[in-house]
C-alpha cells in the first residue's frame, strides 16, 4: 500500500480530526532533506510492500525508511533520468518505506495538508491509496540543492526494538511483558498481544487522547494510537510512547515483538533533542 | 503523584512527553462543559500549541516541545482559564438530525432493549423524545459527544470494538450517545441511521454540528 504523506494537519483535533501524516516522520524528512526540500514536504509513503515508479522528466530522489530491495540506494540522493524507473519490492524488515522527490509530490491540500487520512477518504491522492497507473505531480524544484551527504539510518535500532513510554503513574505490567504486534494494526492504531492487563475498572470519563496512547480496553490487550488515532476516547491509558520512538512505532509490522521501557518526561526530550540534532546534523 | 498539580477549579496531567490534560471535573457537568467552551478557542491560539481536544470535561493540549514546555503550557492555560471565566458564549443552535431506527441500520436496537429492559420502540421513543447538548466533537471527525440521553436506556459498550461502524450510525455507548460521522472502527452499540452528512471536508467548516449546539432526533420512517 502507498499513500502521500506529509508531516499532517495539525489544528483541528477539536472537530475530530487527528493529524494523521507520516508514520515514520522522521524518515520522511531525511528524505525530503537529502533531495533538497523542506523537511514537511509531501512524498509517498509504502507500506510492507513497494511498487514501480517512472519518471516522466529528470529528478533527484531520495529513499528511506525500511529496506524494500529497492534499485536504487537508500538513505542518499540519487538522480533519475526521464523514462527512468524506480522499483521498490517488499520490506525485508521493517514497515515503511518513502519515497521522496525534489520538490515534494503535489496534491491538493485538504485542510492544510496533502496527508491521507485513509479511513475518512481525506487528503493525498483522491484520499486513497495509490493504484497502478496514477500519474502524480511533482512540485517545482526548489532552489537549494541535493545534500551531497549520505543520510545513515536513525541510531537506536534494537531488536526486539525497546520502544520508551512515559506514564503519569507506572507502566510496570507493560514494561514487564513480551508484546506482539497484531496484524490487525494500521495507521490508526497498533494493537498488541501478550498477557491481558488489568482493565482498571472504573468509570471512565472519555477525554483527549494524545499521539502515542497506550489505551487498554475491556480485553486487557492494548492499543497504541497511531497517526490516524481518535481525537478523544474513553478506554484507560497506562502510559504513552515518547516523540522521539514514534519513528520506530511506524516501522513496526504485524508479527514484530516489541518491549516498553518507561523513562521521565525529561528523559524522553533529551532523546527527542538528540534525534533533532541528528536530523539537522544532515543539512 | 508525579506529574499532577492542583489550582483552583483546573487539574493538570502530564499525559505524554508533548501534551498536556486539563481537567475541570471527574464528572460531566454544566459547569466544566462552559469552561471547555469557553477555554477551547483561546487555548488554540496559544504559543506552541498544535492541537487541542476538548471533551466532557477536560482538555487535551497538544504542543511542540521543541518550542515550549509543559510548565509554560500549563502557565498559559492558567491564565487563559482565568479570562474564559469572563468570555461570552455563543447563542446555542437547534439541530434536527432524522434517523431511521432498527432494523439493518440499527442492528443492536433490540440488544439495546433486552439489557435496559424495554421494547425497542419505547427505545426509540425514549431517544428520538429527548433534548441533547452537543458537549464536545472528538472520536473522529465530527463526532459529537451527546449530552441528555435518558438513563434508562443506556446500555454497556462492545466488549471488542467493530472495526468498522457505518456511516450515519446512531450508538448508545454506556450513558452516552452519538452519530459516527464517517466508517470508522467503533465500541458503542447502533441503534439507527441518519442520511445527514456530519463531516465535509470540503465545506466551511467542514463539520456539521458544534461544540455547546442543541439536537433533536427525528424518527425517520418506522422499524
Amino acid at each position: 500500500m502507498t499513500t502521500v504523506q506529509d508531516l499532517g494537519r495539525p489544528g483541528y483535533a477539536h472537530l475530530g480530526i487527528s493529524a494523521s501524516g507520516a508514520a515514520d516522520a522522521l524518515s520522511l524528512r531525511t528524505g525530503n532533506l537529502l533531495v533538497g526540500n523542506a523537511e514537511g514536504a509531501a512524498a509517498l509513503e509504502m507500506t510492507l510492500a513497494g511498487g514501480t515508479f517512472e519518471f516522466e522528466s529528470r529528478a533527484v530522489v531520495a529513499l528511506t525508511g525500511a529496506d524494500f530491495e529497492a534499485s536504487i540506494p537508500m538513505w542518499t540522493a540519487a538522480w533519475v533520468k526521464p523514462g527512468e524507473q524506480v522499483r521498490c519490492g517488499h520490506a525485508r524488515s521493517g514497515a515503511r518505506c518513502y519515497l521522496c522527490v525534489n520538490g515534494g509530490i503535489e496534491v491538493p491540500l485538504v485542510l492544510g495538508s496533502a496527508s491521507t487520512h485513509l479511513l475518512t477518504g481525506l487528503g493525498g491522492y483522491e484520499g486513497r491509496a495509490l493504484k497502478r497507473g496514477d500519474v502524480l505531480a511533482c512540485g517545482a524544484r526548489t532552489l537549494r540543492a541535493a545534500s551531497p551527504l549520505l543520510g545513515t539510518p536513525p541510531p537506536d535500532q534494537d531488536s526486539p526494538p525497546i520502544i520508551h513510554v512515559t506514564s503519569p503513574t507506572n507502566a510496570q505490567a507493560l514494561c514487564h511483558a513480551l508484546w506482539e504486534v497484531r496484524p490487525d494494526s494500521d495507521r490508526m492504531g497498533l494493537r498488541l498481544r501478550g498477557p491481558a492487563l488489568d482493565r482498571h475498572t472504573g468509570h471512565m470519563l472519555t477525554e483527549g487522547v494524545p499521539l502515542g496512547a497506550v489505551q487498554v480496553p475491556p480485553d486487557g490487550q492494548p492499543i497504541i494510537l497511531f497517526v490516524e488515532h481518535q481525537t478523544t476516547g474513553g478506554y484507560p491509558k497506562i502510559a504513552n510512547v515518547i516523540s522521539a520512538d514514534f519513528h520506530a512505532l511506524g516501522q513496526l509490522r504485524p508479527r514484530d515483538q516489541v518491549r516498553f521501557e518507561q523513562i521521565s518526561i525529561d528523559a524522553a526530550l533529551t532523546l527527542l533533542r538528540a534525534q533533532e540534532d541528528w536530523l539537522h546534523s544532515l543539512v | 503523584m508525579v506529574g499532577v498539580s492542583q489550582s483552583p477549579g483546573m487539574r493538570v496531567v502530564d499525559s505524554s512527553d508533548r501534551s498536556l490534560l486539563l481537567v475541570f471535573d471527574d464528572r460531566i457537568s454544566l459547569a466544566a462543559h462552559r469552561d471547555v467552551l469557553r477555554l477551547t478557542p483561546l487555548l488554540r491560539s496559544a504559543h506552541g500549541v498544535t492541537n487541542v481536544h476538548p471533551a466532557y470535561a477536560s482538555i487535551l493540549v497538544d504542543f511542540d516541545p521543541l518550542r515550549t514546555g509543559h510548565r509554560d503550557v500549563e502557565r498559559a492555560a492558567e491564565e487563559l482559564f482565568e479570562q474564559a471565566v469572563a468570555a461570552p458564549l455563543l447563542q446555542p443552535r437547534t439541530v434536527e438530525v432524522p434517523v431511521e431506527y432498527g432494523g439493518e441500520y440499527g442492528p443492536d436496537l433490540e440488544t439495546v432493549a433486552a439489557l435496559t429492559g424495554h421494547t425497542p420502540d419505547e427505545v426509540v421513543d425514549m431517544h428520538s423524545g429527548a433534548e441533547y447538548l452537543v458537549y464536545f466533537l472528538g472520536f473522529s471527525p465530527g463526532f459529537p459527544y451527546l449530552g441528555g440521553m435518558p438513563e434508562s436506556i443506556a446500555a454497556p459498550r462492545l466488549e471488542t470494538p467493530r472495526r468498522r461502524v457505518p456511516a450515519g450510525s446512531v450508538a448508545i455507548g454506556g450513558r452516552q450517545t452519538g452519530v459516527y460521522p464517517v466508517a470508522s472502527p467503533g465500541g458503542w452499540r447502533i441503534i439507527g441511521r441518519t442520511p445527514l452528512r456530519l463531516f465535509d471536508p470540503a465545506a466551511d467548516p467542514p463539520v456539521l454540528l458544534r461544540m455547546g449546539d442543541h439536537v433533536r432526533f427525528v424518527v425517520k420512517g418506522s422499524i
